[in-house]
């Protein structure tokens, strides 16, 4: 009997095609999309930069109120008086019945901060998708080859999210850290020492998460279109494409 | 030898583009029935078809009409699970271009296919080398494809093809981008392929050096079959117009 005819007989049932799928484990996407960030690590700086910047944006609001409540919550009035002065929306005098805890806990950023924050992470997103965008136009060879190869569209999606999902942490972290540095900074200077000294480690660990998750949040987001649109081509359609 | 069976078997597949108004006919009908282990080669002008049966034959596009059959299961009936096992364990890939995985070395572009079969790191590690060792390049394993030449990138897309020892390996001008001496090179490691392993090679060429190993030869114009010539008739045509070597 020849080979052929050997290898035809385990064909010849549909049920003995399904029984072996195609696999990708976890630990081997993590190793692909880890080896294509540090292979184009340029490009996902790039990608990454406006990240960065929209989340150390955030933080640094997130911080300067942070700075305020510290300030407010020490019950001083001299430094109450300063953040008067500074142009926080308080009475020069703690009004009666309302404990300064409270008081600090409304003390957030102003609606003008918050909508300029909320519009640079809204630009931020859009460019990460445009970014990411490029990025899968690029890489339509590569997903073509893959799916050639026997990759099911999930695999190549994982293997942007993972990507997006890593660059956003690191990216955002990076971001939440500068933000808060400068924040501080910036309290430094215009309340002197009393900025850090009343500053709760709490708060400041709450702002770093905040931005963190909000960062990483948005990276994901803007990857989900444009790793769809990878997902989904057919492999002759991301071969036809010259890079 | 017991009769080899129809692998392959393309039934009146037409193929048609269209691009806005325009409607572009790149297959009109073809029938061709091709037997495990033979060595296929199909030639013809540019922009005769060649490339659009070759991603129907490797179920990388859907035919208009007409039917595509590997081992007699019609793949138009394929799920998309059992499209991609059909591409990782049946049919091994060449490409003109090449089409390694830029960020990944030769070891790794050849163990990909394997992973995705689910063979551990180490079975894949093993047979990878065993791969690249078989095509002359076991010591660039940890190369990547930009630091390789044309020809050599080519021998680790070979290595790769083979990842999952597939019953049939289509090559798409896998000399077009490589000088003569490299592509007969090419050439010689595919026949050895076919003749040691049984694979069934079937090869979209231009290359008229690919006459000389191929058992037939199907010619087209225009996306439909002008002639089929066996081996042995080959040996006439060629030889009259003195195109064959040695
Ligand atoms: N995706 C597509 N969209 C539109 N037209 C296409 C597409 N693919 C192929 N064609 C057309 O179909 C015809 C056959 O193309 P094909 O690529 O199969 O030729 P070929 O024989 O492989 O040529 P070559 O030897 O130059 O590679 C051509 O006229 C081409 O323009
Ligand atoms: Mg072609």
């Amino acid at each position: 009997m020849s080979q052929a005819e050997g290898a035809s007989s385990n064909q010849t049932g549909k049920s003995a095609r399904i029984a072996r799928q195609v696999v990708l484990p976890f630990g081997k996407s993590l190793e692909i999309s880890i080896k294509s960030i540090k292979v184009r690590f340029f490009r996902s700086m790039i990608t990454v930069a406006s990240l960065v910047l929209a989340v150390a944006f955030l933080s640094f609001i997130l911080t300067g109120a942070n700075v305020a409540a510290g300030l407010l919550r020490s019950g001083e009035p001299q430094l109450r008086l300063a953040l008067v002065e500074a142009g926080y929306d308080l009475p020069s005098l703690p009004p009666p019945g309302v404990a300064p805890q409270d008081e600090a806990g409304k003390l957030s950023a102003s609606p003008k901060e918050r909508w300029i924050v909320i519009l640079s992470l809204l630009v931020c997103t859009v460019g990460i998708v445009n970014a990411q965008l490029m990025a899968v136009t690029e890489r339509f060879r590569e997903i073509g080859t893959m799916k050639c190869l026997g990759a099911l569209d999930r695999f190549i999606l994982r293997l942007f999210l993972l990507e997006a999902g890593m660059q956003g942490l690191v990216g955002a972290f990076i971001g939440a850290i500068l933000g808060v540095v400068v924040g501080l900074l910036v309290g430094l200077v215009r309340f002197g020492l009393a900025a850090a000294a009343n500053l709760s480690p709490l708060d400041v660990l709450a702002t770093l998460g905040i931005s963190v998750a909000v960062g990483a949040g948005l990276s994901l987001l803007g990857v989900v279109y444009p790793a769809a649109v990878a997902a989904r081509m057919r492999p002759i359609e991301a071969m036809r494409a010259q890079e | 030898m017991a009769e080899a069976h129809n692998i392959v078997r393309v039934a009146g597949v037409a193929r048609t583009f269209t691009m806005g108004t325009q409607v572009v006919q790149a297959l009109r009908g073809v029938d061709l029935t091709i037997k495990a282990g033979e060595y296929l080669s199909i030639m013809g002008p540019s922009g005769s078809g060649k490339s659009t049966l070759f991603n129907m034959i490797g179920g990388l596009d859907k035919p208009s009409s007409g039917k595509v059959f590997i081992d007699e299961v019609d793949i138009a009936q394929l799920d998309a699970y059992e499209l991609a096992w059909l591409r990782n364990r049946k049919i091994g890939y060449i490409f003109q271009t090449f089409n390694l995985i830029q960020v990944m070395t030769a070891l790794e572009n050849v163990t990909l296919p394997m992973t995705f079969a689910g063979a551990s790191q180490d079975e894949a590690t093993e047979k990878g080398l065993e791969l690249l060792g078989l095509v002359g390049l076991r010591e660039r394993h940890a190369h990547r494809p930009q630091e390789l030449s044309g020809g050599q990138q080519q021998r680790v897309a070979i290595a790769r093809s083979l990842a999952n020892t597939p019953a049939i390996i289509l090559a798409d001008e896998p000399t077009g981008n490589l000088d003569l001496t490299t592509g007969e090179e090419i050439i010689t490691l595919l026949k050895r392929l076919s003749s040691e392993r049984g694979v069934t090679v079937i090869s979209a060429t231009h290359d008229y050096k690919m006459l000389n190993v191929s058992d037939r030869v199907v010619w087209i114009r225009d996306g439909r079959i002008d002639k089929i010539e066996e081996r042995s008739e080959l040996d006439i045509t060629v030889g009259g117009i003195g195109a064959r070597e040695a």
